[in-house]
Protein backbone atom coordinates (compact mmCIF):
# COMPACT_ATOMS: atom_id res chain seq x y z
CA UNK A 1 0.00 0.00 0.00
CA UNK A 2 2.79 2.39 0.94
CA UNK A 3 4.54 1.76 -2.39
CA UNK A 4 1.36 2.68 -4.25
CA UNK A 5 0.78 5.93 -2.37
CA UNK A 6 3.39 8.11 -4.12
CA UNK A 7 2.64 7.05 -7.73
CA UNK A 8 -1.09 7.41 -7.05
CA UNK A 9 -0.54 10.89 -5.61
CA UNK A 10 1.44 11.96 -8.68
CA UNK A 11 -1.18 10.60 -11.11
CA UNK A 12 -4.04 12.19 -9.14
CA UNK A 13 -2.26 15.56 -8.94
CA UNK A 14 -1.58 15.45 -12.70
CA UNK A 15 -5.23 14.66 -13.43
CA UNK A 16 -6.47 17.50 -11.22
CA UNK A 17 -3.93 19.88 -12.76
CA UNK A 18 -5.18 19.04 -16.25
CA UNK A 19 -8.88 18.99 -15.25
CA UNK A 20 -9.48 22.78 -15.64
CA UNK A 21 -8.07 22.66 -19.20
CA UNK A 22 -10.21 19.64 -20.12
CA UNK A 23 -13.31 21.27 -18.57
CA UNK A 24 -12.66 24.56 -20.38
CA UNK A 25 -12.22 22.72 -23.69
CA UNK A 26 -15.41 20.69 -23.26
CA UNK A 27 -18.34 22.12 -25.27
CA UNK A 28 -21.13 24.14 -23.65
CA UNK A 29 -24.44 22.41 -23.06
CA UNK A 30 -26.95 24.18 -25.36
CA UNK A 31 -29.52 25.26 -22.74
CA UNK A 32 -27.55 25.65 -19.50
CA UNK A 33 -24.31 27.00 -20.98
CA UNK A 34 -21.60 27.94 -18.41
CA UNK A 35 -23.35 26.66 -15.24
CA UNK A 36 -23.43 23.10 -16.64
CA UNK A 37 -19.65 22.98 -16.10
CA UNK A 38 -20.40 22.19 -12.42
CA UNK A 39 -21.31 18.74 -13.79
CA UNK A 40 -17.59 17.85 -14.10
CA UNK A 41 -17.05 18.03 -10.32
CA UNK A 42 -20.62 17.41 -9.08
CA UNK A 43 -21.17 13.97 -10.64
CA UNK A 44 -17.62 12.66 -9.94
CA UNK A 45 -18.05 13.76 -6.30
CA UNK A 46 -21.14 11.54 -6.09
CA UNK A 47 -19.26 8.69 -7.82
CA UNK A 48 -16.52 9.03 -5.18
CA UNK A 49 -19.20 9.17 -2.47
CA UNK A 50 -20.88 5.97 -3.69
CA UNK A 51 -17.46 4.24 -3.97
CA UNK A 52 -16.56 5.21 -0.39
CA UNK A 53 -20.01 4.20 0.82
CA UNK A 54 -19.71 0.75 -0.77
CA UNK A 55 -16.25 0.29 0.77
CA UNK A 56 -17.76 1.31 4.13
CA UNK A 57 -20.75 -1.02 3.72
CA UNK A 58 -18.73 -4.06 2.60
CA UNK A 59 -16.08 -3.52 5.28
CA UNK A 60 -18.87 -3.15 7.88
CA UNK A 61 -20.42 -6.44 6.71
CA UNK A 62 -17.03 -8.16 7.04
CA UNK A 63 -16.62 -6.73 10.55
CA UNK A 64 -20.16 -7.63 11.54
CA UNK A 65 -20.13 -11.22 10.27
CA UNK A 66 -16.42 -12.17 10.52
CA UNK A 67 -15.36 -9.90 13.38
CA UNK A 68 -12.23 -8.57 11.65
CA UNK A 69 -11.02 -5.41 13.39
CA UNK A 70 -9.03 -4.23 10.32
CA UNK A 71 -12.28 -4.18 8.32
CA UNK A 72 -13.83 -1.93 10.98
CA UNK A 73 -10.94 0.53 10.60
CA UNK A 74 -11.47 0.62 6.82
CA UNK A 75 -15.21 1.10 7.38
CA UNK A 76 -14.85 4.13 9.65
CA UNK A 77 -12.29 5.68 7.29
CA UNK A 78 -14.54 5.15 4.25
CA UNK A 79 -17.59 6.42 6.16
CA UNK A 80 -15.89 9.71 6.95
CA UNK A 81 -14.79 10.13 3.33
CA UNK A 82 -18.30 9.31 2.07
CA UNK A 83 -19.63 12.15 4.26
CA UNK A 84 -17.04 14.52 2.75
CA UNK A 85 -17.91 13.71 -0.88
CA UNK A 86 -21.63 13.67 -0.09
CA UNK A 87 -21.29 17.17 1.36
CA UNK A 88 -19.51 18.30 -1.82
CA UNK A 89 -22.35 16.85 -3.92
CA UNK A 90 -25.02 18.44 -1.73
CA UNK A 91 -23.40 21.90 -1.93
CA UNK A 92 -22.47 21.94 -5.63
CA UNK A 93 -25.93 20.63 -6.64
CA UNK A 94 -27.95 23.60 -5.30
CA UNK A 95 -25.40 26.04 -6.79
CA UNK A 96 -26.15 24.46 -10.17
CA UNK A 97 -29.90 24.24 -9.47
CA UNK A 98 -30.16 27.94 -8.57
CA UNK A 99 -29.30 28.85 -12.14
CA UNK A 100 -30.73 25.84 -13.98
CA UNK A 101 -34.04 25.46 -12.04
CA UNK A 102 -34.35 28.91 -10.48
CA UNK A 103 -34.36 27.47 -6.93
CA UNK A 104 -31.65 26.44 -4.49
CA UNK A 105 -33.50 23.37 -3.27
CA UNK A 106 -36.54 21.30 -4.16
CA UNK A 107 -37.99 18.65 -1.83
CA UNK A 108 -38.18 16.07 -4.60
CA UNK A 109 -37.27 12.39 -4.49
CA UNK A 110 -33.58 12.66 -5.51
CA UNK A 111 -32.61 15.66 -3.44
CA UNK A 112 -34.47 14.50 -0.35
CA UNK A 113 -33.14 10.91 -0.47
CA UNK A 114 -29.60 12.21 -1.07
CA UNK A 115 -29.91 14.45 2.00
CA UNK A 116 -31.26 11.52 4.05
CA UNK A 117 -28.34 9.34 2.93
CA UNK A 118 -25.89 12.02 4.08
CA UNK A 119 -27.71 12.16 7.43
CA UNK A 120 -27.49 8.36 7.75
CA UNK A 121 -23.73 8.57 7.20
CA UNK A 122 -23.38 11.38 9.74
CA UNK A 123 -25.44 9.22 12.15
CA UNK A 124 -22.96 6.37 11.50
CA UNK A 125 -20.02 8.59 12.52
CA UNK A 126 -21.88 9.96 15.54
CA UNK A 127 -22.78 6.45 16.78
CA UNK A 128 -19.10 5.52 16.50
CA UNK A 129 -17.90 8.64 18.27
CA UNK A 130 -20.45 8.94 21.06
CA UNK A 131 -21.99 5.44 21.24
CA UNK A 132 -19.57 4.17 23.87
CA UNK A 133 -18.08 0.65 24.08
CA UNK A 134 -19.53 -1.84 21.61
CA UNK A 135 -21.03 0.83 19.38
CA UNK A 136 -18.89 -0.39 16.46
CA UNK A 137 -21.32 -3.23 15.73
CA UNK A 138 -24.35 -0.97 15.92
CA UNK A 139 -22.59 1.51 13.59
CA UNK A 140 -21.77 -1.32 11.17
CA UNK A 141 -25.49 -2.05 10.92
CA UNK A 142 -26.17 1.61 10.16
CA UNK A 143 -23.48 1.52 7.43
CA UNK A 144 -25.12 -1.53 5.82
CA UNK A 145 -28.46 0.28 5.91
CA UNK A 146 -26.80 3.31 4.24
CA UNK A 147 -25.29 1.13 1.51
CA UNK A 148 -28.67 -0.40 0.67
CA UNK A 149 -30.30 3.05 0.80
CA UNK A 150 -27.82 4.37 -1.78
CA UNK A 151 -29.47 2.17 -4.43
CA UNK A 152 -32.77 3.99 -3.83
CA UNK A 153 -31.00 7.37 -4.03
CA UNK A 154 -29.37 6.44 -7.34
CA UNK A 155 -32.54 5.03 -8.92
CA UNK A 156 -34.90 7.67 -7.47
CA UNK A 157 -34.70 9.79 -10.63
CA UNK A 158 -35.80 6.84 -12.76
CA UNK A 159 -38.54 5.59 -10.40
CA UNK A 160 -40.16 8.92 -9.46
CA UNK A 161 -40.80 12.25 -11.17
CA UNK A 162 -38.11 14.71 -10.07
CA UNK A 163 -36.58 17.96 -11.30
CA UNK A 164 -33.18 16.25 -11.26
CA UNK A 165 -31.85 14.76 -14.55
CA UNK A 166 -32.18 10.98 -14.94
CA UNK A 167 -29.30 8.50 -14.59
CA UNK A 168 -29.32 8.08 -18.39
CA UNK A 169 -27.76 11.58 -18.73
CA UNK A 170 -24.51 10.11 -17.41
CA UNK A 171 -24.80 6.52 -18.63
CA UNK A 172 -25.48 7.61 -22.24
CA UNK A 173 -23.13 10.61 -22.23
CA UNK A 174 -20.83 8.86 -24.73
CA UNK A 175 -23.67 8.78 -27.30
CA UNK A 176 -25.52 12.04 -26.54
CA UNK A 177 -22.52 14.33 -25.94
CA UNK A 178 -19.30 12.46 -26.84
CA UNK A 179 -17.28 15.71 -26.76
CA UNK A 180 -18.03 16.04 -23.03
CA UNK A 181 -16.93 12.49 -22.29
CA UNK A 182 -13.10 12.97 -22.05
CA UNK A 183 -13.38 15.78 -19.46
CA UNK A 184 -16.01 13.87 -17.50
CA UNK A 185 -14.04 10.60 -17.53
CA UNK A 186 -10.88 12.43 -16.45
CA UNK A 187 -12.65 14.09 -13.52
CA UNK A 188 -14.38 10.84 -12.52
CA UNK A 189 -11.04 8.95 -12.45
CA UNK A 190 -9.38 11.84 -10.57
CA UNK A 191 -12.10 11.85 -7.89
CA UNK A 192 -12.02 8.07 -7.43
CA UNK A 193 -8.21 8.16 -7.12
CA UNK A 194 -8.44 11.03 -4.65
CA UNK A 195 -10.99 9.04 -2.64
CA UNK A 196 -8.55 6.09 -2.63
CA UNK A 197 -5.66 8.29 -1.44
CA UNK A 198 -7.75 9.87 1.32
CA UNK A 199 -8.90 6.39 2.33
CA UNK A 200 -5.30 5.15 2.60
CA UNK A 201 -4.37 8.14 4.76
CA UNK A 202 -7.45 7.81 6.96
CA UNK A 203 -6.93 4.05 7.42
CA UNK A 204 -3.35 4.82 8.50
CA UNK A 205 -4.74 7.25 11.07
CA UNK A 206 -7.19 4.60 12.36
CA UNK A 207 -4.33 2.09 12.67
CA UNK A 208 -2.16 4.58 14.55
CA UNK A 209 -5.04 5.37 16.91
CA UNK A 210 -5.48 1.63 17.57
CA UNK A 211 -1.74 1.26 18.24
CA UNK A 212 -1.85 4.21 20.64
CA UNK A 213 -4.79 2.66 22.51
CA UNK A 214 -2.84 -0.61 22.79
CA UNK A 215 0.17 1.32 24.12
CA UNK A 216 -1.96 3.02 26.78
CA UNK A 217 -3.40 -0.36 27.83
CA UNK A 218 0.09 -1.87 28.03
CA UNK A 219 1.30 1.17 29.98
CA UNK A 220 -1.48 0.81 32.55
CA UNK A 221 -0.64 -2.86 33.08
CA UNK B 1 -78.05 9.21 -40.32
CA UNK B 2 -78.62 12.43 -42.31
CA UNK B 3 -80.33 13.94 -39.27
CA UNK B 4 -77.29 13.16 -37.08
CA UNK B 5 -74.92 14.65 -39.67
CA UNK B 6 -77.01 17.86 -39.83
CA UNK B 7 -76.99 18.14 -36.00
CA UNK B 8 -73.22 17.61 -35.91
CA UNK B 9 -72.66 20.22 -38.63
CA UNK B 10 -74.96 22.75 -36.92
CA UNK B 11 -73.20 22.20 -33.58
CA UNK B 12 -69.82 22.71 -35.24
CA UNK B 13 -70.98 25.97 -36.92
CA UNK B 14 -72.51 27.26 -33.69
CA UNK B 15 -69.40 26.51 -31.60
CA UNK B 16 -66.82 27.51 -34.20
CA UNK B 17 -67.73 31.20 -34.02
CA UNK B 18 -67.29 31.66 -30.22
CA UNK B 19 -64.22 29.38 -30.21
CA UNK B 20 -62.57 31.47 -32.93
CA UNK B 21 -63.47 34.66 -31.06
CA UNK B 22 -61.80 33.34 -27.88
CA UNK B 23 -58.47 32.70 -29.59
CA UNK B 24 -55.82 35.31 -28.80
CA UNK B 25 -54.64 37.38 -31.77
CA UNK B 26 -51.64 35.97 -33.65
CA UNK B 27 -48.33 36.70 -31.91
CA UNK B 28 -49.95 37.23 -28.52
CA UNK B 29 -49.35 34.80 -25.60
CA UNK B 30 -52.36 32.85 -24.20
CA UNK B 31 -54.08 34.23 -21.09
CA UNK B 32 -52.02 33.68 -17.95
CA UNK B 33 -48.76 33.52 -19.86
CA UNK B 34 -48.52 37.15 -20.93
CA UNK B 35 -45.50 37.80 -18.72
CA UNK B 36 -43.54 34.75 -19.85
CA UNK B 37 -40.15 35.56 -21.31
CA UNK B 38 -37.49 33.06 -22.29
CA UNK B 39 -34.61 33.24 -19.79
CA UNK B 40 -32.05 34.14 -22.46
CA UNK B 41 -34.35 36.93 -23.73
CA UNK B 42 -34.32 38.69 -20.35
CA UNK B 43 -32.45 41.99 -20.08
CA UNK B 44 -28.83 41.48 -19.02
CA UNK B 45 -29.37 43.10 -15.60
CA UNK B 46 -32.18 40.64 -14.80
CA UNK B 47 -30.29 37.49 -15.76
CA UNK B 48 -28.71 35.42 -12.96
CA UNK B 49 -24.97 35.27 -13.67
CA UNK B 50 -23.56 31.75 -13.88
CA UNK B 51 -19.88 32.56 -13.22
CA UNK B 52 -20.15 33.38 -9.45
CA UNK B 53 -22.15 30.17 -8.85
CA UNK B 54 -19.64 28.12 -10.85
CA UNK B 55 -16.68 29.67 -9.04
CA UNK B 56 -18.39 29.14 -5.67
CA UNK B 57 -18.96 25.45 -6.48
CA UNK B 58 -15.36 24.80 -7.51
CA UNK B 59 -14.00 26.86 -4.62
CA UNK B 60 -16.11 24.91 -2.12
CA UNK B 61 -14.81 21.59 -3.51
CA UNK B 62 -11.20 22.68 -3.02
CA UNK B 63 -11.74 24.25 0.39
CA UNK B 64 -13.59 21.13 1.65
CA UNK B 65 -10.90 18.78 0.32
CA UNK B 66 -8.04 20.86 1.72
CA UNK B 67 -9.77 21.21 5.10
CA UNK B 68 -10.27 17.44 5.31
CA UNK B 69 -6.68 16.74 4.26
CA UNK B 70 -5.45 19.21 6.91
CA UNK B 71 -7.69 17.51 9.50
CA UNK B 72 -6.17 14.08 8.72
CA UNK B 73 -2.57 15.43 8.92
CA UNK B 74 -3.40 17.23 12.15
CA UNK B 75 -4.94 14.14 13.79
CA UNK B 76 -2.11 11.94 12.51
CA UNK B 77 0.45 14.39 13.92
CA UNK B 78 -1.30 14.47 17.32
CA UNK B 79 -1.47 10.65 17.55
CA UNK B 80 2.19 10.24 16.55
CA UNK B 81 3.30 12.92 19.03
CA UNK B 82 1.34 11.15 21.77
CA UNK B 83 2.95 7.81 20.82
CA UNK B 84 6.43 9.36 20.99
CA UNK B 85 5.75 10.93 24.37
CA UNK B 86 4.38 7.63 25.71
CA UNK B 87 7.47 5.76 24.47
CA UNK B 88 9.75 8.38 25.99
CA UNK B 89 7.92 8.15 29.31
CA UNK B 90 8.25 4.36 29.25
CA UNK B 91 11.97 4.57 28.46
CA UNK B 92 12.53 7.04 31.31
CA UNK B 93 10.61 4.80 33.69
CA UNK B 94 12.56 1.70 32.59
CA UNK B 95 15.86 3.59 32.98
CA UNK B 96 15.15 4.86 36.49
Amino acid sequence: MRKLFLPLTIVTAALFAYAPIAIANAPYESTMLLIQKIFYFHVPAWIAMYSALFVCGIASAIYLFKGRVEADRVAVAAGEIAVLFGLIGLVTGPLWGRKAWGVWWQWDARLTTALLLELILIAYLMVRKYGGPGSEKLAAGVALFGMVDSVFVYKSVDWWRTVHPKTSVVTSLGETAPAMMPAFALCAVAFVLLMTLLLMLRVKLAQQQATLNDMYLADEE
Amino acid sequence: MIRRAVIAFATFVLLAGPAAALQPPAGQAPAGQEGFVQIDELPKDQQLPAAPLLIAAYAFVWVALMAYLWSIWNRLGTVEAEMRSLEQRKRQRDGS
